[in-house]
């Protein structure tokens, strides 16, 4: 029972780590609740449909339909994370100064709402769709299934509660640093997940050079020990980072830089002109 | 969202689909799970080269073959098979485990 809890718990992490922060991002917009709401349950609906067609999508492109699937989710992912970070450079500032002015909602936020939610949901397909299979494992085995279903089970309650505790740590930064703070997380985890997609697709085989490994700190920390996956998630953290793998980080966290910085000066060009 | 972020997503996700992967070759060497067991539990690779490793999962059940020391992780459903590409790598032992057995599908690779 421990085991699948542990498993399961492992999954949900990541995912549970995302909509935290997303969360917090989001504090005081109108219609967060459902709009996260719906990246959940699309998530869940599509982990169920990537479980059942499991077969079909490794045995795609080749072999490698696994390998680009994950890639395409993430670099999807990414480019969400991206919109929303540029969306929120152009107009964070009116967003808090509105904040202040009338306590709490804010109506203008359903903007980026869509592209967060997206992420939301593809973080749940891509981690859910593993429960959902290790889920299928258990069943199909029959006979033991019992308490590794309540184990399993468990992990999902634990994955959850990891959310809140991302969402009211999160919460304790004081309101007028919450923007800097939530766009620096999402630019962290936007750089992770680039080095993660580029690197599937490496294992495609369709990027074949780069491939060296760069350093190697498993000595000090591995991406199987809990902090190790936190940072795995939180910032993109590896052991052993491969060149492909470092430029993908760094030139995410490049572009997205400059890709906030064009967004929030545009409109004081044409409020001068 | 508008219609600028949607097309800059659908680009992104369609480059990351039609990009066609290498010509797949017959793979270099062949890890088999039975029981939740690895066969053979030891595979010996040539140092700094890219090898390919077809697994075969003859369990009914799905693993998910996985390591953070060759970076690898997938999913293989149940009675089927996946390959899955290493390397370059140093001289040195590489473990992995089946993450769905963790307690018996073990092995390593043996790189020298």
């Amino acid at each position: 029972m421990l085991g699948a809890l542990v498993i399961v718990f492992r999954e949900v992490l990541e995912a549970g780590l995302i909509v935290g922060i997303v969360l917090a991002a989001t504090r005081g917009v109108t219609g967060r609740g459902r709009w996260i709401m719906i990246g959940i349950g699309a998530g869940i609906v599509g982990a169920a449909a990537v479980a059942m067609f499991a077969g079909a999508i490794s045995q795609a492109f080749q072999g490698a339909g696994q390998e680009l699937f994950n890639a395409g989710v993430l670099a999807l992912a990414v480019v969400m994370l991206m919109w929303h970070n540029a969306w929120m450079a152009r107009h964070g500032r009116e967003m808090a100064a509105e904040m202040r002015q009338i306590g709490s909602a804010v109506s203008e936020g359903a903007k980026p709402l869509t592209a967060l939610a997206v992420v939301v949901g593809l973080a749940v397909l891509r981690e859910g769709s593993e429960v959902v299979l290790f889920l299928y494992g258990i069943m199909a085995s029959g006979t033991s299934g019992g308490s590794l279903l309540v184990g399993s089970l468990l992990g999902i309650a634990a994955g959850a509660a990891f959310t809140g505790l991302t969402y009211f740590g999160l919460l304790a930064i004081p309101q007028r640093y919450i923007f800097s703070v939530t766009s620096w997380l999402i630019a962290l985890l936007a750089a992770g997940m680039a080095a993660q997609s580029v690197h599937y697709l490496y294992n495609a085989g369709i990027i074949n050079v780069l491939g060296e490994t760069v350093w190697d700190t498993s000595w000090l920390l591995t991406e199987s020990s809990l902090f190790g996956k936190l940072l795995h998630t939180l910032i993109g953290y590896t052991s052993q980072p491969s060149q492909l793998q470092l430029i993908a980080y760094i030139g995410t966290l490049f572009a997205m830089g400059i890709l906030m910085r064009i967004a929030r000066y545009k409109p004081r060009e044409r409020v001068t002109v | 969202m508008n219609k600028a972020a949607t097309l800059f997503a659908l680009v992104a996700l369609a480059g990351a689909v039609t990009l066609a992967p290498g010509q797949a070759s017959a793979a270099d060497y062949t890890l088999t799970i039975k029981d939740h067991k690895f066969t053979p539990t030891e595979l010996k690779v040539p140092a700094n080269k890219r090898v390919t490793i077809e697994v075969i999962n003859s369990d009914p059940t799905p693993e998910e073959f996985e390591s953070h020391a060759l970076k690898i992780e997938k999913i293989i459903p149940g009675n089927a098979k996946a390959t899955v590409r290493i390397g370059p790598l140093k001289p040195g032992r590489y473990s992995f485990v089946g993450e769905f057995h963790e307690s018996t599908a073990k092995g390593t690779v043996v790189v020298e």
